[in-house]
């Protein structure tokens, strides 16, 4: 499955939900659907997941979608526990699998592939996991996923797609910032 | 042989002093791991608050994003954790709180100060070089450890957030409850 076809699926899934993405997923996903609800901030690497919680717990009423790396998301496990443990029903978390640290040179990440996040977010606690690795499978099912309750995770076992550009500086400048500020509070 | 003589030991603020200055800055969450110096003054009392919700959280790390993230709605934290957590926290902070200018209040325990000394005179590394670090950093910082002390917290918090940037309260002696 490639990753900017299943963002593309995605996009029709989207509409007034908050995106937190990082990496190559993030300038993936701004270039196939860019719009100020993208929380694009995360900071520091792994922080994706931490992010989404904040903005689930603090705004319950609205749809929160994390696009998470495999990379990424090993920097910060203890976070499955800490948002299986305040349970927003309103956060749906993917996790974008290549086994590799995509930005940082492409190396691999220590197991490669051979990860089971789905096993991980389940034992943590987790409401619903699923694994895609197939994109008709993933569209035809995305919707009831999305339909579900959080937390709840979708392992995405993906390649590369078309690589849209990598703008650090937007995604770290005080207007991208600015711009999700105005945009939650004004939908 | 002379004996060693220490400045008197005066009264240092409750913990019931301190939760109300915070919620008299209207913070709803705590966002936590549990530290030696606050349990027993501030987090169970906290836990058991019905005006708080309590994020219990793995890592301190963990914290800062979900408190800088909520500020983005107003909605007000307060990230209550020991010193070991906040130096395992600095990159964080330094991305997230710092280079983002987000309001990012931290309270934190200093696990291993000796009540008569400051921060900085303290026998134990990890307390001695927080203060360095912070001001190093740039980031505000308050010592809550005399009885006048605790009534700067609300007003603290409350430039926090209307400033948008960060804020550190250092407890330097466990509260009572």
């Amino acid at each position: 499955m490639r990753r900017d076809h299943a963002l593309e699926i995605l996009k029709r899934h989207v509409s007034d939900e908050i995106v937190v993405a990082v990496y190559q997923t993030l300038f993936d996903w701004m270039g196939i659907n860019p719009r100020d609800l993208n929380y694009v901030a995360t900071g520091a690497m792994g922080q994706a997941s931490s992010h989404g919680l904040g903005l689930a717990l603090a705004q319950p009423e609205r749809e929160v979608l994390v696009f998470d790396g495999d990379g990424s998301l090993l920097m910060n496990l203890g976070s499955l526990v800490s948002i299986a443990s305040a349970s927003p029903q309103n956060f749906h978390h993917f996790v974008f699998v290549n086994g590799i640290y995509e930005v940082n040179g492409a190396h691999p990440l220590p197991c490669g592939e051979n990860i089971d996040f789905a096993a991980m977010a389940a034992a943590a606690g987790y409401r619903q996991v699923e694994t895609f690795s197939d994109l008709h499978d993933f569209e035809s099912r995305v919707g009831d996923f999305l339909a579900g309750p959080g937390p709840a995770m979708a392992v995405m076992r993906i390649v590369a797609g078309d690589a849209y550009p990598r703008d650090y500086q937007y995604i770290h400048s005080a207007d991208v910032r600015n711009r999700f500020r105005k945009a939650i509070s004004s939908s | 042989m002379n004996a060693v003589s220490h400045p008197p030991i005066v009264e240092h603020p409750s913990g019931k002093e301190i939760i109300e200055a915070i919620k008299m800055a209207a913070v709803k969450f705590i966002v936590s791991v549990p530290d030696i110096v606050t349990s027993a003054g501030l987090l169970w009392p906290i836990s058991k608050d019905p005006d708080f919700r309590l994020i219990r959280i793995c890592k301190e790390d963990e914290g800062v994003s979900i408190c800088a993230a909520m500020s983005y709605s107003n909605t007000r934290a307060l990230l209550l954790m020991q010193q070991t957590g906040l130096m395992d926290s600095l990159n964080a902070i330094r991305a997230i709180a710092m280079d983002y200018q987000l309001p990012v209040c931290m309270m934190v325990g200093l696990q291993g100060k000796e009540p008569h000394l400051k921060p900085v005179d303290s026998a134990a590394y990890g307390v001695r070089i927080v203060e360095p670090v912070l001001r190093a950093m740039n980031i505000p910082y308050r010592l809550i450890e005399e009885p006048g002390d605790v009534a700067h917290i609300t007003a603290d918090i409350e430039q926090a957030y209307r400033t948008s940037t960060t804020f550190c309260f250092l407890i330097g002696r466990s509260p009572t409850a």
